[in-house]
């Protein structure tokens, strides 16, 4: 045994730099955190969480950022909703009444995987595009319809992923029994997976009530509270966009309050989506 | 044989280039129980699930010949594959709960075929986890999830949603080879039990168990039929040397590469030794 120690150490030399690589992801989130608590906190008030901007809040008046919240709120929901429309149907298709050699469920994943590259802003310039075309304005329904365009891939591709790790066996047995595919689709491989299709949606949500580029020119920006599909909203990430673009400290200390509750926003969810995957696993096999 | 419950004719089955099965042409008898037997890769299970159409699913897969279920090719176009697939149960190798309770696991094929009527399917779920012999230890968990069972116990819940579906037929692919001793004589003994009403075909490489269990016996190897009949007849006086090298335990492949040279065949690379 002549190498014994050269491969222990080589042991130790990986296992130090697999766990430096994890303590520094957990830092880096933890300074994230930290950096928008301390700047985003002071600012943080009942005010701000429940009353629209008033006259002057962008040069420290009165005011809150609740036209923000609700409408980062009603876009990725209704985003979201539109997205799953789509993409449960689309993976549904592809992994229960496609063979796995299907050259067609090559390209469809390929479409989503290069969809998912695309930058924002130019889903943002596409449906500003057909805006025009259809003469809307920018509104809460445009921005809805931007936004699920861009959540679609990257939900289509995470639910993918999902229903590619039920068994096989599974979808036989349904079959073996006379169901139909669209059975065997919706009462078994949809079951198997929920929890995986719910997080998969929450990506969606994440991803969509985060993106500033996609909503710039499609949902516009307003200092009202969202009342119709057909207006214009605010959205979180532009109201952190502008407030930091204000000369005035405190307007910009209210960007940060507005990061902050963007993140607990995304935070909240992860939890949800935790505990209903619990919830939903109960009878899934593992 | 006149009473063939399966007949198939010069049955070929290839998965792209490679052949799994070649020329089979078989007789299951009706209510007797059929085992196949034959080395791992011989083409057992894809001759089972050509039986049941679920071989349609595997990737790039060629199937031609005829395969006879009560008389009607079954491969045929006007063939309701749905029907078809509701005359036989199948047990799997592994027993596979479907995602749900132990109640729904077994209404799942009842709901599919006759529709929803509460309290008939209460009683018709009762009636088939007895006949499978679960009955009283589930009869308390109904609603709870059928993974949380043991296996020998998921294995028999497999077997009461397979009769739930009122089959003619039961096909089982090792039916046993996961489960415990004790839980593979339980099934065994049900299968002896259950033939009076079905005709029963499996799939072992388990000799001892088709030997206790089967009244016919087909030999495959490398995807040909080396030798089939009854029960009795394979395993006291086989007329071939293969047949009777495989049941005495000893090395096939000489004397399987001699026969195809005799027969005038060509033995593909990788196959074999």
């Amino acid at each position: 045994m002549p190498n014994i120690k050269k491969r222990l150490f080589e042991e130790k030399v990986f296992k130090a730099t697999m766990l430096a690589s994890c303590v520094s992801v957990v830092l880096v989130f933890m300074y994230m955190l930290v950096t928008v608590v301390i700047k985003g906190l002071p600012g943080l008030s009942w005010q701000m969480l429940t009353q629209p901007p008033k006259g002057g809040y962008y040069m420290g008046g009165e005011g809150g950022i609740l036209n923000a919240i609700l409408g980062s709120l009603y876009l990725a929901i209704g985003a979201t909703f539109l997205a799953a429309l789509i993409s449960i149907p689309v993976v549904l298709y592809l992994n229960v009444y496609l063979k796995k050699d299907s050259k067609f469920a090559v390209l469809v994943r390929f479409s989503f995987d290069v969809l998912w590259g695309i930058p924002s802003i130019v889903y943002g310039a596409f449906g500003f595009a057909i805006m025009v075309f259809f003469h809307l304005r920018a509104s809460l329904l445009a921005g809805m319809i931007t936004i699920a365009l861009l959540e679609l891939p990257i939900m289509s591709r995470a639910a993918d992923n999902i229903l590619k790790m039920v068994p096989h066996e599974l979808k036989e047995i349904s079959l073996s029994l006379g169901a139909t595919r669209f059975e065997t689709a919706t009462r078994v491989v949809f079951r198997q997976a929920i929890p995986g299709i719910l997080t998969a949606l929450l990506i969606g949500f994440g991803r969509g009530v985060g993106d500033a580029a996609s909503v710039l020119f499609t949902a516009g920006y307003t200092d009202s509270l969202p009342t119709s599909l057909l207006r214009p909203v605010a959205t979180l990430p532009l109201a952190i966009f502008f407030q930091l673009g204000t000369p005035f400290p405190e307007v910009q200390q209210r960007g940060y309050t507005a990061a902050l509750v963007l993140i607990f926003m995304i935070l909240a969810i992860s939890i949800v989506s935790r505990l209903l995957t619990a919830r939903f696993h109960k009878h899934t096999l593992r | 044989m006149n009473n063939a419950h399966i007949r198939t004719t010069f049955l070929n089955v290839s998965y792209g280039e490679h052949p799994a099965l070649k020329d089979i042409s078989i007789d299951i008898p009706a209510l007797k129980i059929t085992a196949i037997i034959g080395p791992s890769g011989c083409g057992k299970s894809t001759l089972l699930k050509a039986f049941n159409r679920l071989l349609d699913l595997a990737d790039d897969v060629s199937i031609c010949g005829e395969v006879f279920v009560d008389g009607a090719n079954i491969y045929d176009k006007a063939t309701d594959v749905y029907s078809l697939r509701k005359k036989m149960g199948l047990l799997a190798q592994k027993p596979f709960p479907l995602p749900m309770t132990i109640y729904e696991n077994v209404a799942y094929g009842l709901r599919i075929h006759n529709g929803i009527d509460k309290n008939k399917l209460e009683s018709s779920v009762e009636h088939y986890l007895r006949e499978a012999n679960l009955w009283d230890e589930v009869k308390n968990r109904l609603h709870t999830s059928a993974s949380k069972l043991s296996i020998g116990q998921q294995q028999r819940l497999c077997l009461a949603r397979g009769l739930a579906i009122e089959p003619e037929i039961i096909l089982g692919d090792e039916p046993t080879s996961a489960l415990d001793p004790f839980s593979a004589e339980h099934i065994e003994k049900k299968l002896i039990e259950l033939k009076e009403r079905y005709t029963i075909v499996i799939v072992t490489h388990n000799i001892q168990q088709a030997m206790k269990l089967a009244d016919y016996v087909i030999f495959l190897y490398h995807g040909r039929v080396i030798e089939e009949g009854p029960s009795e007849k394979i395993f006291k006086a086989p007329k071939d040397l293969m047949t009777q090298a495989y049941i005495k335990g000893e090395y096939l492949d000489e004397i399987w590469l001699a026969k195809e040279a005799q027969a005038g065949r060509k033995v593909e690379e990788g196959e074999g030794i």
